[in-house]
This record gives structure tokens, sequence and C-alpha cells, in this order.
């Protein structure tokens, strides 16, 4: 017993280091993390003249919520097309009959392309689909005037286009192992039982997955909902996002207080808390059907 | 031309209607890749040939030449490769320390860890910049310097670091290897540099390499903090000069596919996903 003793008491000479790490670890969190959220919190509620519920009120005012409506049609749009092409695709290449060589280049790529964001993405669209983009002018040397019919890479509908660049590789990432975890035995079960691949995807496949491409599709929302680098770069700010407003705040582009980009700071959190929420809760039950290791 | 409009059929096309399967990838498969490849790749081969365009059908190297002779563009590299290096020191003597003692001697903390790692993906980067320049208008030092910037990106990368180096320790029996090294006489210390690091090595190289990637792209709070990064300097550069901006995203691809394959060559082709976008 006595090396034990030992180690024992080594251990808890050793403890205060230990301790010390950890504290600078939640000093840090606190100081950098959890006060400036908080300052958000006490900002949102007091203006010069003390408490006040205007800050949230001017969430209100037609600029803000057209920003929340534009964010939130966006961020379902892109989750949405993410969802469907990166769910098909991740199922097209884990299928028996794929080639290998074919899977490990959608992995990778999505590994890529999931992280090729922001800045530089934007303004590879521009150079395609820009309205001076090369992909532009080709087609219209071609008779086909993409902007004149309405389309447009500066709105909802061409930043959606723009999101689901990271967004279906991200599904894909997802729900890889979701697919994989489909057992073969159900399908041959199902074929067995004389189901149509239709009857087995609507009333087997579809069910097992559906938490957890709802999981994806929520963790997708969020990205696109938090996201800001892509939109200015592509828009400076012209369409009203809700992280655009509050840069337009913070670097003092429109006459509001720090409090109204507090409160649309506040209003974000509490989108995210409860996207947040909802995955973990369908987590959970996604993992049902995962195969315990 | 949007992904959802090339694959019409949902999901009974992905799978061929005959019983004995056909071993070939099939026409459902390819359905579903090629409109995904003409999307992926496009936008890619449009990049790079826009960049190499002189103008008047003359394509040649004039943008990454004109870009060599930006003086802004080494030292915004150069600064956004400092604060990666600052921002992967920063995890792996804070974060990285305090996880492996957590571990050790107070399990019981884990929620707390747990609940850090996720703060920053509930605040995003917009909300927590505003939050820090409501809270910190000083001491200069701290503010004033580009490496302030290290504390917002540390908080960027935790959620992806924290789930990898989680998975690389939960896979470890700790305390018995601390044990048994402290039998043999080892410190603390080299039982952390000799016993757990080599066995993290695959999890602290993918996340170094992510916080690389996710580093020289970041732009919101450099952009909203005014530093002078590489992404920054790349939306400078497209405000005015296309092509040059062109060959930028070209470069910051690379840089990209370059951190990435090396994450995937020393993990298990497991792919990492972090940053804010």
């Amino acid at each position: 017993m006595a090396p034990r003793g030992e180690n024992l008491i080594r251990a808890r000479v050793r403890a205060p280091v230990a301790w010390l790490f950890i504290g600078a670890f939640f000093a840090v969190a606190a100081a950098f993390m959890v006060a400036p959220t908080a300052m958000l919190a006490v900002q949102s509620i007091y203006g010069d003249d003390g408490f006040t519920f205007a800050f949230i009120a001017s969430l209100g005012d037609y600029r803000y919520r057209v920003a929340f409506e534009n964010s939130l049609i966006l961020s379902i749009a892109s989750a949405t097309v993410g969802m469907i092409a990166g769910g098909l695709i991740a199922h097209a290449v884990l299928r028996p009959g794929a080639p290998t060589w074919l899977r490990s280049a959608v992995t990778s790529f999505s590994a890529v392309a999931a992280n090729f964001a922001g800045v530089p993405l934007a303004f590879a669209f521009i150079a395609t689909l820009g309205s001076l983009g090369l992909l532009t002018t080709m087609l219209k040397n071609l008779g086909i005037d993409l902007y004149a019919a309405g389309f447009s890479l500066y709105s909802i509908p061409g930043l959606t286009l723009v999101y689901s660049y990271f967004q279906i590789p991200l599904m894909i990432i997802i729900i890889t192992p979701a697919i994989q975890a489909l057992r073969p035995a159900w399908r041959e079960a199902a074929d067995n039982l004389g189901a149509s691949p239709g009857q087995y995807w609507r009333m087997v496949g579809l069910p097992v997955l559906a938490p957890s491409l709802l999981a994806g599709w929520i963790l997708l929302f969020g990205s696109a909902f938090s996201a800001y680098a892509t939109a200015y770069a592509l828009t400076s700010g012209n369409i009203g996002l809700v992280t655009t407003e509050i840069s337009n705040v913070l670097s003092g582009n429109v006459m509001e207080e720090p409090g109204t980009g507090a409160a649309l700071s506040v209003g974000m959190i509490v989108v995210m808390v409860g996207v947040l929420l909802i995955s973990t809760r369908l987590g959970r039950r996604a993992a049902r059907w995962t195969p315990r290791r | 031309m949007s992904a959802p409009n090339t694959t019409p059929n949902t999901t009974p096309a992905t799978t061929t209607p005959a019983r004995p399967r056909p071993p070939g990838f099939g026409l459902a498969g390819w359905a579903v890749l090629l409109p995904a490849a003409i999307y992926f790749l496009l936008p890619l081969i449009m990049t790079v040939t826009f960049s190499l365009w002189e103008g008047h059908g003359q394509y040649g190297f004039a943008a990454y030449r004109a870009l060599l002779g930006r003086p802004e563009l080494p030292t915004s590299l150069l600064l956004s490769l400092e604060l990666a290096v600052a921002t992967a020191a920063a995890l792996l003597f804070l974060l990285l320390p305090a996880m492996i003692f957590m571990n050790l001697y107070a399990p019981r903390l884990r929620p707390a860890f747990e609940f850090i790692a996720t703060l920053p993906f509930v605040v995003p980067a917009i909300a927590l910049v505003a939050g820090l320049s409501a809270l910190f208008t000083g001491p200069d030092w701290l503010i004033g310097s580009p490496f302030y910037l290290v504390i917002p990106y540390f908080f960027l990368a935790l959620p992806y670091a924290y789930r990898a180096l989680d998975v690389g320790l939960m896979a470890l029996d700790l305390a018995t290897l601390t044990e048994a090294a402290q039998s043999l006489g080892a410190g603390m210390g080299q039982v952390i540099r000799l016993v757990v690091l080599p066995n993290l090595r695959a999890a602290l190289v993918g996340s170094l390499l992510l916080t690389l990637a996710v580093v020289i792209g970041e732009f919101t709070f450099a952009n909203v903090l005014l530093f002078r990064t590489f992404a920054v300097f790349i939306n400078q550069v497209g405000q005015h000069e296309a092509t040059e901006a062109a060959a930028l995203s070209v470069v910051s691809f690379l840089i990209t596919w370059g951190a990435m394959l090396g994450v995937l060559l020393v993990g298990r082709g497991s792919a990492p996903v972090a940053g804010a976008r």
C-alpha cells in the first residue's frame, strides 16, 4: 500500500498547479466570454437615463424587423438547401456501388469547402456570378442575361446560393456518420418483405434519419444565422441582416446608440440558445440508433 | 442554377429499383453528383480564370504580380500567421493543461467545461465583438495591439479544439497512465510531455491546423476592431481590384486546402468544421 499512498500525496502536492491551470481557464472564460455577454444584456436595458425598454422595443422598428426577417429567411433557405443537397450527395457516395476514390474525394473536398467561407468565398462568387462575373458575361454572350432576368448575387436568393457553398459540405460532414449507421439488415428485411425502395425510405430510412437530419438542419441554420463576413463582403452591408446591422451600429455607420446594437446581439443570442436547445434534444434522440462503441 | 433545382427527385431517386442491386454506381447517383460537381467546381474554375485575366483577351499572371508588389500583402499575411501561432499557443498552454487536470483531479467540473465550450456557438462572433468593445475600452496596450485578437480567436477555435481534445483524452485511461508513470518516478511535467502529449498527437495537430485555417480567414473581429489582417486586406483589395481579389481568393483556397489535407492525413478521415463565416 505504500507506493499508492505516496502517489496520493504526490497527487495532492501537484494539485495546486492543477488548480492554477483550471482556474486560469475559467478566469479567461469569465472575463472575455461571459462578462462581455453579460455586458450586452446590461447595455440592452440600461441607457443614459437608467433602466429602459427602448432598445429592446427598437427591435420592432421597420429596419430591424426586416433585418431579422432577412436573416431568418436566408438561414432557413440555405439550411434547407444544404440539408437536402448534402443528404442526397452523402447518400449517393455512401452507396455500396460507389467507387472508393469518389467517396474520399467528396469527404476531403467537403472538409475544404466547409471551411472555405467568408471574404474569399464572396469574391470567388463575385468573379463568377457578379454583375461583371465571368459566367455572367459568358452567358450574356450566349444571349442569356441573368441580371436582366431578375437574378442578382447581391440579394437574398444570391446570398442563399453563396451560403450553400459551405452549407452543403457542412451537411455532408454532419450526416455521413448517421447514414453509415443505417444497418444493411434493415434494408434487406424491407426488401424481403416486399417493400419498394420508396416504401423503405418512407417507413424505415427517413424516420431513423429524421432526428439527425433535423439536428443537422439546425446546426446549418445557426451557421448561416451568425455568418457575417460573407454577407458583408458581398453586399457591403446593403442588405440588412442582423449581423451586418450590428456591425453598422458598432462602426458608427448609423446614428444609433450602442444599446440598439446590444439589443440586436441579445436577440441573436436568444435565437441561438433556442437553436442549441432543440438540437441537443434531437441529438439525444438520434443517439438511439447509432451503434454503441 | 442552385443545387436543389438540380435534384428534383427526392429520396426514391437515389436508389435503383432493381431488386438484385447492380454493382455500379447507377444513373441516380450521377444525377445527384454531376450537378453538385458543377456547382462546386464552376466557381473555382471561374475564379482561377478570372484571376488570370489581363483584359482584352489576354491571360497571364499580372494580378498575382500586382499583389506581390503590394507592401500590405506580406505584412497582413505575416500578422495573420503570427495570430494563428499565438492562438495555437493559447490553446496549448491554457486549454490543454486545464483539460488534462480537469480529467485527472476534477471530473466534476466537466459540465462547466462543456458549457464554456458551447458558449462561442451561442454567442455569434459579431455579438461577442460587440460585447468586448462595450466592456473593454482600455488599457491601450491590450486593445490597441493586434494580439488583442488572440482572445476572440481562442474562443473561435475553442468548440472544435475542445471536442477534438476531449475525444482524444477520453480514449486514454489518464488516471492509470499517470499513476504508472508516477510510480516509475516521473513528475507531472514529464507525464504530460512524455505520456499524454504523444497520445494526443492526432487531436492536437488536427486542432492546430484547423486553428490556422480559421485564423487566416477570420474577418469579423479584425474588421470591427480595425486590425489589418489577411482577410481584411483581401476585402480591401476586392473593393477596387476585382482580378486581384480573385487571385487572393485562389491563394486562400489553397491555404485552406493545405491545412485540411494536413488534418485529414493526421486524423482518421473525419472532417473538421469550425470558425465564423
